[in-house]
């Protein structure tokens, strides 16, 4: 198959055909799969898939394949974080969101390739190996969820969970040249989400056209009262597909436009806001101060996080365990086997950054830089309705780039992590091309106003020919 | 710069053993990215409170009410050591 299909072409072949036959031809498509997206494919997806035939179609994703990040739990299916220190885990009960789809009739293709513990924007720190870009197979599909976004990419599946801890979503959708949704911290239960930096990460969608991750979002979205963190507002995503921009007020920061952004992808997204003012929006720049400290404070508090969430993987109640003549050498010597570099690299910086003496000179110094980042969100957003920019300052880099330089890694994420930040919500959708590479354009709005970023990248999409771009054949 | 000592002692506190080599490898790169971290001392923040958490939520509190909890038996399925319906550690102190 390996062709793009959106929620409601998948419908109308499950009308003429049945879920089964669909999902039967998802798998085998990934089966002869180059790009290396999956960590393991679903073997209930057939059942599942009969399910929804047996249904006669309720359900808002009745039969419609998925694939889910391999840190998502999903009960009864290996969930490894690609990493070796989860390697054979199978979780007990599914996360909040496999609920949601589950009870929509969704059909679980399998887990999708991933940075291990979603640390990267490169998808090539996993145990499974490196996932390939559609685009160019040379190339990285982005990261941590690379995976998710290069199978739908690829025609591997039609829509994807990912999760964004920095830019997770946002960064491989735009590489790979698909639409990713991060929503409003809080928007979506946590709940079941293999946690690596908890006040920043968000479940969040992908897929080929603004109007499914609306879909998704209608189902996954909303309150869980196991996630002390979701709250409970209702939004209506769906609703807020309307093709009409007229009077949006657009801010676009100096700040995103930074050093080192690539031209292809500043032209791209320079061309973009035209194509707004043209469809009736006005734009405007504006300042972001704070923008250049976000990456320093952002991955102090993402490291201090995650040195504190990764400290149960010390092979006692899952995954493999070395031997030791008590716990703490057992623990020391399973975590240095089997947690990759990258992983030990942050933990141990985050354990330093909360070591004595350094707590208040690293992690709350980095706390109170987030509130000045949260302001300039606040101050930027009371004069506009969303803000705009490039996604990411390049185009996919090469596979092997920035694997051996960390900070150099690190430094591509300038454009993301600020709204998690602040906990805005964002959406990356195509906008053009660089060197013959998808450029994400990014659009930014205030808490749970994902109806206006929504409208916004919807009404976009519908008036340019960008999401029509597609790879060439993969599979 | 971070010293090779105190890779070691942070991999002590962080539980994750570390040998000589990797040491001076850790040394390096997790000095490049603190001096980068160290850009924050450029920023003035007094008088600003810290942000933990973005949405303004305090005190989530629940009914007191018993739930079922997971399988015992599904739970141990995914341990290295299982003795008598418990998980089987190393010492401890």
């Amino acid at each position: 198959m390996a062709e793009w299909l959106s929620i409601s072409d998948v419908k109308r072949k499950i009308s003429e055909s049945s879920a089964e036959e669909v999902t039967a031809s998802y798998l085998e498509t990934i089966g002869k799969s180059r790009i290396n997206g999956y960590t393991c494919t679903y073997d209930g997806a057939l059942e599942m898939a009969k399910m929804a035939d047996k249904g006669e179609g309720e359900g808002l994703l009745a039969g419609v394949p998925i694939a889910i990040k391999d840190n998502i739990s999903t009960k009864g299916l290996a969930t490894t974080c690609s990493s070796k220190i989860l390697e054979g885990y199978v979780p007990p009960y599914d996360a909040h969101v496999i609920e949601r789809l589950k009870a929509e009739g969704a059909v679980i293709l399998g887990k999708t390739n991933m940075d291990e513990f979603a640390m990267g924007t490169s998808t090539e720190s996993s145990c499974y190996g490196i996932t390939m870009n559609p685009w160019d197979l040379e190339r990285v599909p982005g990261g941590s969820s690379g995976g998710s976004a290069a199978v739908v990419a690829a025609g591997e599946a039609p829509i994807s969970l990912g999760s964004d801890t920095g830019g997770s979503v946002r960064c491989p959708a735009a590489f790979c040249g698909v639409v990713g949704l991060k929503p409003t911290y809080g928007a979506v239960s946590r709940y079941g989400l293999i946690s690596y930096a908890n006040s920043l990460e968000q479940i969040g969608p992908m897929a080929t056209s603004v109007e499914d991750i609306a879909t998704v979002m209608d189902v996954i979205g909303g309150y869980d009262p196991r996630d002390s963190t979701s709250i409970n507002r209702e939004i209506g995503y769906r609703d807020a597909l309307v093709d009409d921009v007229k009077g949006l007020k657009i801010g676009v920061p100096d700040e995103y436009f930074g050093e080192g952004v690539d031209s292809g992808v500043e032209k791209s997204v320079w061309d973009a806001i035209s194509k707004y003012e043209e469809m009736g929006a006005t734009w405007e720049k504006v300042s972001m101060p704070n923008t250049k400290y976000a990456l320093a404070a952002y991955y102090t508090i993402a490291m201090s996080e995650a040195s504190s969430n990764l400290a149960r993987f010390d092979g006692t109640r899952y995954g493999p365990r070395n031997d030791g003549e008590n716990w703490h050498v057992m623990a020391s010597r399973t975590r240095a086997e089997y947690f990759g570099k990258e992983v030990q690299r942050r933990i141990l910086l985050g354990t330093y950054a909360l070591s004595a003496g350094y707590q208040d000179k690293y992690y709350l110094k980095a706390l109170k830089v987030r509130t000045l980042v949260k302001q300039d969100f606040e101050k930027a957003l009371s004069n506009v309705d969303v803000l705009m920019g490039p996604t990411m300052p390049m185009p996919a880099f090469k596979i092997g780039e920035k694997i051996e330089d960390p900070l150099s890694q690190y430094l591509a994420d300038v454009n993301t992590v600020p709204m998690n930040l602040a906990g805005v919500p964002c959406i990356s959708v195509p906008c053009g091309s660089s060197d013959g590479l998808p450029v994400g354009l990014q659009i930014i709005g205030n808490h749970f106003d994902e109806a206006t970023i929504i409208r916004s990248a919807y009404a976009f999409e519908q008036n340019t020919d960008h999401n029509k771009a597609r790879p060439g054949e993969v599979a | 710069m971070i010293t090779k000592d105190e890779v070691e002692h942070v991999g002590w506190l962080a539980r994750i053993e570390i040998d000589d080599a990797d040491a001076e490898d850790y040394a390096v790169k997790l000095s490049s990215v603190l001096d980068y971290f160290g850009q924050l001392d450029e920023v003035d923040t007094e008088g600003v409170e810290p942000t933990y958490h973005v949405a303004d939520i305090m005190n989530v509190f629940r009914e007191d009410v018993v739930t079922p909890s997971l399988d015992q038996k599904d739970v141990l399925k995914n341990t290295a050591a299982e003795k008598d319906g418990y998980i089987k550690a190393p010492r401890i102190i």
